[in-house]
């Protein structure tokens, strides 16, 4: 078996997830100029409806093939419901607060979420449940399997979508301006209000998708999934530059090559006096890294391409 | 009375008495396990003022402040077990065991240092990224603690490091109950005491520096950096002062926690305690040291509380628990922090300039 090719796998896989979620990061940050540092919850919570509605709709012999893309519908609209709601809360009554305002709410919200989950879902970890025989395909030396497969199409697809979405549309467009200069766009006749809405619940079902694709990767979910998942998504969107639709996707894949990679060699890297378990810790570095030496990101100059 | 209680250094008197018989007050009301408590809220409260200088003061979102407070905690429990002797058996055969008057002021450095290496790099960001690096960094501390058992066992691993020795000062074991002019004090009025005089410490610290050029310069920072800097401030010096400055206070509370509670292992120092010490200064008005005292016994005394109360009134109204205390205690939270930033922004008790810059754009205007 080929280690290296394996963790590029394993990386590419990682890194389509982080790049979903970094997108929603991305999307906000670019009209508001905020994190939404809620975004991670949201991502847990359509894992957890996602998985519960999965559930329930087996119990009631819907087939799978079926009963997944309709678990998949009902996470995102809740997902949406949830982004607007953040949004109407958290965010619009402080749009001219000084900045440490919306973001101390937002934590609040983290908080929140957080513990209904774990108040609904309870402490334990969820299953994902199988639903087709997940096959492994052996490649060059390197192992991947249907689910995995599926995860990265997925996400090309979704967002290819969302490049569309932006860059071709009525409500990309107003996104485009009200990213630009929100008074301007407002004098152009776009309700700003309904585009930052639209915006939220944008990122809201990419992070529902996403949160059913990590719960799927790793057969199981959890209510504090999100948190962990969050903070490196936004380092991603911050390696890529942050505001920056391809640079999201740009961080998202380069985080989980560098995690994989350097997982998976940091016991050779430093004689095996630090292992694997340290696989959390290259994304903070990466961050204060890209922080440092490049705090625009690897894409951060084109601010005429932010959405 | 109404001119006596005019008087500031009455009252100032007056509650000296207090705190000096709170911990016989809170023994006869409540019995023992409540100074025990009251102990801990003295330590939640120099947190949070170390943490008011960086988040009050300067205006740096900080969610990553636990790791100072870990920082002390190890440094003590490194230096005051048998544990290093695991790690370097031929070094240190049955640890260093140093005495508490020297390893405060280090551990306090220690975390300083700890500070000023989170504070360095991350200088020239906004807020908001600022607050995402320091959650990183406090999580990287947490990480390496976990970690850090193999192959050379520093930390011990999630399993922590116990059997600390207790805190002696002057050769008084803190530890133990001692018999002053016929007083009898037991080991929790004595910590109670030490806590006492360092949170005193902390307060005179902080409230001079609010006063001072320092100071000033810290909330010139805060209000508006590029005018600070036109006004000849040294904005990065003063913000790696900043940090350093409320590591430090971390750092000290940390070592002291380590003394009294004879253990300290990882899971002591997770996010939520950062969010905790933070909603502290939030909650009670930022940059103000009365309000955040007041913050600090209110999410101090608020789980204990809690965990009296919840659980007896749910099983009398449903007749089993629906929600555990701790679960309420954080949703409690989220939503004081959401409430108090939407309606009241400067919190309970702010500070009258902070609440001027935390008014909106408009109503500034109008000004």
């Amino acid at each position: 078996m080929n280690i290296f090719l394996q963790q590029i796998v394993n990386g590419l896989v990682q890194g389509s997830v982080y790049a979903l979620v970094a997108l929603g990061y991305t999307m906000v940050y670019g009209i508001l100029g905020l994190i939404n540092f809620a975004h991670g919850e949201v991502v847990m919570v359509g894992a957890m409806l996602s998985l519960s509605s999965l559930g329930l709709l087996l119990g009631w012999d819907v087939s799978p093939l079926l009963a997944l893309p309709l678990s998949v519908i009902i996470a995102m609209v809740g997902c949406m419901a949830l982004g607007y709601g953040i949004e109407r809360v958290a965010y619009r009554p402080l749009r001219h607060a000084p900045r440490l305002a919306p973001l101390i709410t937002a934590i609040g919200i983290s908080i929140l979420l957080q513990n209904l989950a774990m108040m609904i879902w309870g402490r334990g970890y969820h299953p994902f449940p199988v639903l087709f025989a997940n096959t492994t395909h052996s490649f060059a030396g390197a192992i991947i399997s249907d689910v995995q497969i599926a995860i990265v199409v997925l996400a090309v697809l979704i967002m290819a979508g969302l490049m569309t979405v932006v860059h071709h549309t009525r409500l990309g467009r107003s996104m485009r301006a009200v990213a630009e200069n929100q008074h301007a766009a407002q004098l152009m006749g776009v309700d700003i209000n309904r585009v930052i809405s639209l915006t939220f619940m944008l990122g809201s079902a990419l992070a529902a998708i996403a949160g059913l694709m990590v719960s799927a990767n790793y057969g199981l979910a959890h209510y504090y999934m999100g948190f962990l998942l969050g903070l490196k998504a936004f380092t991603a969107a911050v390696l890529g530059g942050i505001g920056n639709l391809r640079g999201a996707m740009l961080g998202g894949l380069l985080l989980g090559l560098i995690e994989s990679l350097g997982a998976g060699y940091i016991g050779d890297l430093t004689g095996g006096f630090l292992g694997s378990n340290y696989q959390d810790v290259f994304a903070f570095f990466v961050l204060i890294a890209v922080l440092v030496f490049r705090p625009s990101g690897l894409l951060g100059e084109r601010i005429a391409e932010r959405a | 009375m109404q001119n006596a209680l005019k008087n500031p250094r009455l009252l100032l008197w007056l509650m000296f008495a207090a705190l000096v018989l709170l911990p016989f007050i809170t023994d006869a009301l409540l019995g023992r396990g409540w100074v025990r408590i009251v102990d801990f809220a003295m330590l939640y409260i120099m947190l949070a003022l170390g943490l008011n200088i960086v988040v009050g003061y300067a205006g740096l979102l900080d969610l990553g402040y636990i790791a100072f407070f870990a920082v002390g905690a190890y440094c003590y429990a490194l230096t005051g077990s048998p544990h290093l002797a695991l790690a370097f058996p031929t070094l240190f055969p049955d640890g260093i065991h140093l005495s508490f008057l020297i390893v405060l002021p280090l551990a306090a450095l220690l975390a300083g240092g700890f500070g000023v290496l989170l504070g360095a790099p991350t200088l020239r960001l906004r807020g908001d990224y600022l607050a995402i690096v320091t959650l990183g960094f406090g999580e990287i501390i947490r990480i390496f603690l976990n970690n850090l058992n193999a192959p050379l066992n520093l930390t011990n691993g999630p399993q922590g490091i116990s059997r600390i020795d207790p805190i002696s000062v002057a050769g008084v074991s803190l530890n133990s109950t001692q018999n002053i002019l016929g007083i009898t004090l037991p080991s929790v009025h004595l910590y109670f005491y030490l806590f006492l005089a360092c949170t005193a410490l902390v307060v005179l610290i902080s409230h001079r520096l609010e006063r001072s050029r320092i100071g000033r310069a810290w909330m010139a920072i805060r209000e508006d950096e590029i005018a600070a800097t036109a006004m000849g401030i040294n904005t990065r010096n003063l913000k790696l002062l900043a940090f350093a400055m409320g590591a430090m206070f971390g750092g000290m509370s940390g070592a002291l926690f380590a003394g009294f509670q004879g253990f300290v292992s990882p899971e002591s120092f997770s996010l939520m305690e950062s969010v905790m010490v933070l909603c502290m200064v939030v909650l009670g008005g930022m940059g103000n040291i009365t309000g955040v005292i007041l913050g600090g016994i209110v999410l101090a005394l608020l789980p204990e509380i809690l965990r009296h109360s919840v659980v007896p009134i749910q099983q009398s109204l449903f007749g089993k628990t629906l929600i555990d205390p701790e679960s309420l205690r954080m949703l409690l939270f989220g939503f004081a922090l959401i409430v108090v930033m939407l309606y009241r922004p400067a919190g309970l008790w702010p500070s009258r300039l902070r609440r001027r810059e935390l008014q909106t754009d408009e109503a500034a205007e109008t000004i």
